[in-house]
């Protein structure tokens, strides 16, 4: 059994690197986001395989399922064209030189640990959470932490949500239309050049 | 009362052991205990994946039979009287030739049908089918895999049968395509919140998302379509949508975009989209089944699952789950041929500012109506055969009911269009067309006179 999971970990484990690598080196902004969903689907079955099977389902349901759909949709509206010709065109050293930098900072982090890295408090919890996933099914081991000790973050966190879904909407919203009430037009106004500044920076 | 008693010497022995699982258990020989569990799995999937294609191969015909019905037509009749014609298109499918247009997308063109298909094929893996069926060598699950997360492995999947879609439409480098595709991707997103959340209620009253215990919870306490009529009814709308059935069928709207997504899919490759669509059909009608119809339970019959009638449980419960998943797929084709195609914009304005707020809403409805009853100490389970905690959520779910489909409505969606008119004008209108029909009866009887203008 425990070979069959090896053999997993390490299948899943290198598609999700390798579909990472061409996910940044593709031209095309389609097949760039359906490199991702590989690595995605791969994360999954990794969580999968460590008994996090709802972070898994999660994990599919949210960004492959959603998020990438939605970037997907909105790749093909804006339909780029030619790839060739839309392609980031600033060579290939500032690419270099952020993947160095990368590196250095993991081996930084690699070097400051502890060596060996104690791993078996990570593994008296995962264990210790498949088995109450065993009694209390999939999603009790995540939501009972979720509402309880950390409710304040988990509710601040949906309100920080809330407040960039509502700034995309003041963002994304025709400043053109006429207002009924003349206070919203002078916002709006006022609020005009800011906007286009922000669409020149982008 | 064993079967083996029943019917002596009739059964051959294997089948006897089947029936009477406490007669002695066969000899494996070099297969192990630990994989009979891989064997079983095996077995059933063999079984599920050769029924389901057979079945989906059926539904062509049968929606094909049940349009003529409803149109008062014959429908194919040809092969076999009719009965062959899917092994007929099978075989056209395979026979055709397989068109590759110069300015598509090659990789992505041949990798769209495969990403409709797959998804569609493995949702079956986590529905329950019927009852255990207990076995010499152990109980064997009517499920293929029971997951423990097994609605969100569904809800997973199903969010990735868009890719196929939207990746067909955007790869055959065809504007009808790309349309198909843009409004598939929109659609499916939109209404997948909705269908998400409209199962929540079912969740709560659960505890569990496996869909085990869901069945089970409703073989308990009734079946859920009693006590969550709305959330059943939004799950409905939007698995219609999900599935790109008509009246949501804006992917693949004849009249507008040629076919849609799979405009330049030929043959098999097209027939592979059409394939998931139906396959995902089936799941949503199986969904239907398990999460608001009990599943594979029989209402009001609890037979213990005991050793002389294990087998004919597990028959008969099949039998029960086929026969309400055949029902939703026969209400699928019912409702294809009697509603027209919606608009686009309704159908976005439907799915974000009716089907939305209304489930989040019920959402919060039932979570209190949960805590309320759990607070006054009205028990879960069932009190000397009562449901009592499904009764009280049956009487506020009449509440509600009404609430909604009666004063909220207001007959403007769920009412015939008939109500919609006023009454002076409907008079007129049945005037003009008795007067048109009236007038007609000497142009039918005149023969090769044309009869345009009469149906006004």
């Amino acid at each position: 059994m425990t070979l069959f999971y090896q053999f997993c970990f390490y299948l899943f484990g290198l598609v999700a690197v390798v579909s990472a690598c061409v996910f940044v080196t593709r031209k095309s902004p389609v097949a760039a986001a359906l490199w991702l969903v590989n690595v995605l689907f791969c994360l999954a079955a990794l969580f999968v395989l460590l008994d996090a099977q709802f972070i898994g389902a999660i994990q599919v349901l949210v960004y492959a399922g959603a998020i990438m759909v939605v970037f997907l949709f909105v790749i093909m509206l804006l339909n780029l064209g030619e790839p060739a010709r839309i392609a980031d065109s600033r060579g290939t050293l500032p690419y270099l030189g952020a993947g160095l930098l990368a590196i250095g900072v993991l081996a930084a982090l690699m070097t400051r640990l502890p060596h060996p890295v104690p791993l078996q408090p990570f593994r008296i919890a995962a264990d210790s959470l498949a088995a109450e996933a065993r009694v209390s099914g999939a999603v009790a081991p995540v939501a009972v932490p979720l509402f309880t000790e950390y409710l304040l973050a988990f509710e601040v966190t949906s309100v920080l949500l809330l407040a960039a879904v509502v700034g995309a909407v003041v963002l994304g919203r025709k400043r053109n239309e006429p207002d009924a009430t003349g206070a919203g037009d002078g916002s709006a106004r006022r609020t005009r050049p800011d906007v286009r500044e922000a669409a020149h920076a982008s | 009362m064993m079967m083996g008693a029943l019917f002596p010497g009739v059964l051959p022995p294997m089948l006897q052991r089947i029936v009477d699982p406490q007669s002695p258990p066969a000899d494996l020989g070099f297969l192990g205990p630990i994989s009979v569990p891989l064997i079983y799995t095996i077995v059933k999937m063999l079984i599920v994946f050769t029924v389901y294609m057979v079945g989906v191969a059926l539904l062509t015909l049968a929606e094909r039979k049940i349009s003529a019905w409803i149109q008062d037509r014959l429908g194919p009749n040809r092969v076999l009287k009719g009965w062959g014609q899917p092994l007929a298109d099978g075989v056209k499918n395979f026979m055709k030739e397989e068109t590759l247009p110069d300015a598509v997308n090659k990789p992505l063109f041949l990798l769209a049908p495969a990403l409709a298909f797959i998804p569609a094929l493995s949702l079956w893996a986590v529905i329950p089918f019927a009852a255990p069926l207990p076995l010499p060598w152990g109980r064997m699950d009517m499920v293929v895999a029971d997951l423990p997360i097994g609605y969100l492995y569904i809800l997973a999947l199903a969010s990735l049968g868009v890719f196929g879609i939207v990746l067909a439409g955007w790869a055959s480098n065809n504007k009808y395509a790309l349309l198909g595709g843009l409004r598939a991707s929109a659609q499916m997103v939109s209404y997948e919140i909705a269908m998400g959340m409209s199962t929540i209620p079912i969740l709560l009253l659960a505890g569990d998302v496996s869909l085990g215990t869901i069945v089970r919870q409703q073989e308990q306490n009734g079946w859920h379509v009693l006590t969550l009529t709305i959330a059943c009814f939004i799950f409905l709308v939007s698995a219609f949508a999900e599935t790109n059935r008509l009246p949501f069928d804006m992917p693949e709207a004849e009249s507008e975009l040629i076919a849609g997504y799979h405009t330049e899919y030929s043959a098999m490759k097209f027939s592979l989209f059409f394939i998931a669509e139906y396959a995902n059909m089936v799941t949503a009608s199986a969904l239907m089944a398990t999460l608001f119809f009990g599943g594979w339970t029989v209402p009001f019959w609890h037979a213990v699952n005991n050793a002389p009638w294990a087998a004919w449980k597990t028959a008969i419960t099949l039998g029960a789950f086929l026969f309400k998943v055949l029902f939703f797929l026969f209400f699928y084709m019912w409702i294809r041929w009697t509603l027209p195609r919606f608009r686009y914009d309704q159908l976005m304005s439907l799915g974000w500012k009716i089907m939305l707020p209304l489930s989040l809403g019920y959402v919060v409805v039932i979570a209190g109506a949960t805590l309320g009853l759990d607070a006054v100490g009205v028990p879960r389970t069932p009190v000397h055969g009562w449901p009592l905690y499904s009764l009280c959520l049956m009487a506020i779910n009449i509440v509600l009911v009404v609430l909604l489909f009666v004063v909220a409505d207001r007959g403007r969606l769920i009412s015939p269009a008939s109500t919609r008119v006023r009454a002076v004008e409907l008079a007129r209108l049945r005037a003009v067309r008795q007067r048109s029909a009236l007038a007609q009866r000497p142009v039918v009887a005149a023969v090769g006179r044309p009869a345009s203008g009469a149906g006004d």
